[in-house]
């Protein structure tokens, strides 16, 4: 990922106020989750705000965007105090938000939603005319460029995204407020949002970044608040932190930036992949001639630049499409084209797979916390006995998956989707784990998760492998790759191109791999 | 031969649009609701309603005008309701719809053997209390059915051209954006039922005043049901629906037009099958044709905003 650097040269004090927020306090029912914040975001500057999930850096950002109301506390927008009742409000004193999760009618076009709540009159015609004017003009200036006439549903994440921040400009705010804005986007399109928040902060926009990655809050921002249980527990120039600071600051506790494990006692092949290939059903070529080993007790990572295969490669290996070329022996069992294999029999060949989109592939998000423990397991004993499940013993399993793997809140009857992002994750892991599977595929072990489950999450994959599992990881984290495996592939265009021992391997020496600037 | 073709295919088109009127009216009204996020599976309550107090009104005050009015405010007030349990209250939308049928059929009932103690109907209705045909375009056609033909371009350019009609759309796939947008997603929705009470009415009142002469028992028969159908197989789209109301209209006006016709070998085939077709193809085709068709993405699921 392309490093983009901070002017933090700019003399402090000479800067204005865009807002300051004074003693803001918001509790849902018992839940407290903005206690007693105060915070001053100057104008022209981009500010960041960090802190793991559930820190109340959402909550914070929507009372400011008329969202929600706080219960106590002043929000000064220019130096005078405002009421904001609805996000009517906050646009009125030109402030936007781009949302997590896009605000975008998907079978609208690009201009009707640039349009929604400022159509310029009765008709739309005018009004769209303007804003088709408008649009360009915006383009031009911060190199935003998107076709007005592209329905939604058929843009790329990275350029709903833009359209949203288009939405934003073209409303007049001079405040932007971006939650968690990377969540979503593959790397590349990350550097070029990160490009576009620099263009925005050259022309006197305001940027407030809310993130829990430590790497943006230090290449983009250049002042960076950390929120921990709903408080704000530091203020800082970016200049004068650095992210071993701010992550002590977020979780409170030291963080093991360096995951201690010994070196691999590798013992059998489990899983052999041969001249493996995939095409689809348009004839696209999404994986060509694979081939790889994984060994009991080792864990092999998988890096790359999301999209060159790696998603395609999980799917095939856990059976859940056919490779059309090429053979795959899992276990002693050998699948081709012509004899394909299912998930579940996978499992019981004893491969257990925590899926990269853990919310769609990995759990039903309706289901109860103790659903979700068993799912695919759920015909085995004691869960069931084939005809009916048996809910006190599925309720005991899920109690201990959760003591064991420091699920929060231990609550089985609770939905699946309440959890946070790194408690599910935390749940699914154990739940394939637990199988005690030979061989373990993990699709972005830690993607959305805080960085106290992270450090868990990578210590039980180390466990696990010392138990002599085969751990085969995807991630797009190339830190992460490097800190859990002991053997490193790297894919690129549907190939691996790359095979490293992790022990020699260093980040630019993968990086130009993963771009496909060396070949092996 | 050929000039009673011709004119046997006229008098068909005329009564297919005569039969289709209160579909298409019923459908535009339910284009509305349904493209805001609503389902609205009371249009045949409101119908049934509209068309009781309309000719309870026309009978006692002698003013088909008046009745038309009465039958739309009866209309209107059942949206309203329907608008209080699902937008205020975020109640389950059908099984509102489905309340405001059931109280429609024995309210009417009930209101008329009170007022009028002639087991649920009301009075016959005189030339005079009922919307009589013009002359002109089309001697024998109500004003009611160019109310109608009109609606369906009129929908068209209101949901498509109007920024009415794009916060309308907005709020049927995405609440959330048009709630993040500072527009109120009750107040749309709000609107957009009183304009689906409002056509479901005029609906209610051509039946019971234009096409009849006075209200009978359960007189909609299933056409608020039949709409909802052409709304739903013309894909939520003025034009194509308006297509799917001819289309049950046609066949309606080929069961009256066939029956007592004698089949070669068959005999008088019955007149129940007739008219039971338009029902049939409505199940043929909600089951089978139409399984892709691409509902408004919030539909029936009640916009919750946590403060």
């Amino acid at each position: 990922m392309q490093v983009l650097t901070s002017d933090s040269s700019i003399e402090r004090s000479s800067i204005d106020l865009a807002i300051e927020l004074r003693s803001i306090d918001k509790s849902f029912g018992s839940v407290h989750a903005v206690r007693d914040v105060s915070m001053r975001i100057e104008a022209g500057r981009v500010t960041g705000i960090v802190g793991e999930n559930g820190a109340g850096k959402s909550t914070l950002m929507s009372i400011l965007y008329g969202l929600y109301r706080a219960d106590a506390g002043e929000i000064l927008v220019g130096g005078a105090a405002m009421q904001m009742d609805s996000p009517r409000d906050a646009i009125a004193h030109g402030i936007g938000m781009v949302h997590q999760h896009f605000m975008l009618i998907d079978s609208f076009t690009v201009l009707e939603n640039l349009v929604l709540g400022a159509e310029g009159g009765a008709l739309l015609a005018n009004g769209l005319a303007a804003a088709r004017a408008e649009l360009g003009r915006l383009s031009r200036e911060y190199g935003l460029t998107v076709d007005p006439d592209a329905l939604v549903a058929d843009l790329s994440v990275g350029e709903q995204q833009r359209v949203e921040i288009l939405k934003v400009l073209f409303r007049g705010a001079r405040i932007l407020i971006l939650d968690e804005p990377s969540a979503v986007l593959t790397p590349q399109e990350a550097d070029q949002l990160f490009r576009i928040l620099a263009t925005l902060k050259a022309h006197g926009v305001t940027v407030v970044l809310i993130t829990h990655k430590l790497r943006e809050i230090m290449a983009a921002t250049d002042a960076v608040y950390v929120m921990r249980q709903g408080e704000i527990v530091a203020g800082r120039a970016t200049s004068d932190t650095n992210p071993e600071e701010l992550a002590e600051l977020m979780v409170g506790r030291k963080v093991l930036t360096h995951l201690d494990k010994a070196p691999p006692r590798r013992g059998e092949v489990v899983l052999r992949a041969e001249h493996l290939s995939l095409v689809d059903a348009r004839g696209v070529r999404l994986l060509e001639d694979i081939g790889l080993e994984l060994r009991a007790g080792e864990i092999v990572g998988i890096a790359g630049v999301s999209g060159n295969g790696q998603t395609e490669l999980l799917q095939v290996l856990a059976g859940i499409r056919a490779p059309t070329g090429g053979r795959l022996e899992v276990c002693g069992r050998t699948i081709d084209a012509e004899h394909p294999v299912d998930p579940a029999e996978m499992r019981e060949l004893g491969l257990a797979h925590v899926p990269e989109d853990r919310l769609r592939q990995g759990m039903v998000a309706d289901f109860r916390a103790s659903e979700t423990s068993i799912l695919g397991y759920h015909e085995d004993e004691p869960f069931s006995n084939h005809w009916l499940l048996d809910g006190p013993a599925v309720g005991k399993h899920c109690t201990e998956l959760m003591q064991r793997f420091d699920v929060r809140p231990r609550a089985p009857g609770l939905h699946s989707a309440s959890f946070s992002g790194g408690n599910q994750q935390k749940l699914v892991l154990a739940r394939e784990m637990d199988q005690a599977p030979k061989v373990l595929l993990v699709g972005q072990p830690t993607r959305g998760v805080d960085i106290g489950a992270i450090e868990f999450i990578h210590r039980e994959l180390v466990k696990s492998r010392d138990a002599g599992c085969a751990v085969l990881v995807v991630s797009v984290e190339l830190e992460e790759i490097l800190s859990l495996a002991d053997r490193i592939l790297v894919m690129f265009a549907g190939r691996i191109v790359g095979d490293v021992d992790a022990a020699a391997a260093n980040e630019r020496q993968l990086g130009l791999m993963m771009a496909g600037a060396q070949a092996t | 031969m050929m000039d009673e073709v011709l004119s046997i295919a006229f008098l068909m088109s005329a009564a297919t649009l005569r039969v289709a009127t209160p579909l298409i009216l019923c459908a535009m009204g339910g284009l509305f609701s349904e493209r805001s996020g609503i389902i609205d599976v009371g249009l045949e309550g409101k119908m049934l309603m509209a068309a009781f107090f309309a000719a309870a009104t026309a009978s006692a005050t002698g003013s088909a005008w008046a009745g038309v009015g009465a039958g739309v405010i009866a209309a209107e007030a059942l949206a309203l309701l329907h608008g209080f349990a699902c937008i205020t209250h975020r109640g389950n939308q059908v099984v509102s719809g489905v309340a405001l049928n059931i109280l429609a059929a024995g309210l009417t009932v009930v209101l008329g053997n009170a007022w009028f103690k002639q087991g649920g109907l009301t009075p016959p209705l005189t030339a005079n209390e009922r919307l009589m045909p013009l002359a002109f375009p089309n001697a024998g056609d109500s004003i009611l059915v160019y109310v109608a033909l009109l609606s369906v371009p009129f929908t068209w350019w209101l949901v498509g051209r109007t920024r009415f009609g794009l916060r309308l759309r907005a709020v049927g796939e995405l609440p959330l954006a048009v709630d993040a947008a500072g527009i109120s997603v009750a107040g749309l929705r709000y609107r957009a039922v009183l304009l689906c009470g409002l056509l479901a009415g005029l609906a209610g009142a051509y039946i019971a005043i234009a096409q009849n002469a006075g209200f009978t028992r359960d007189m909609t028969a299933g056409q608020g049901f039949i709409a909802l159908a052409a709304l739903i197989f013309g894909k939520w789209r003025p034009f194509s629906a308006f297509g799917a109301c001819l289309m049950f209209g046609l066949l309606d006006a080929i069961a009256i037009r066939l029956q007592g016709l004698k089949v070669p070998g068959i005999g008088e085939v019955p007149v129940q099958l007739f008219q039971a077709l338009p029902y049939l193809l409505t199940m043929f085709l909600l089951a089978g044709f139409i399984g892709r068709a691409v509902a408004p993405k919030a539909i029936g699921v009640p916009y919750t905003k946590e403060h």
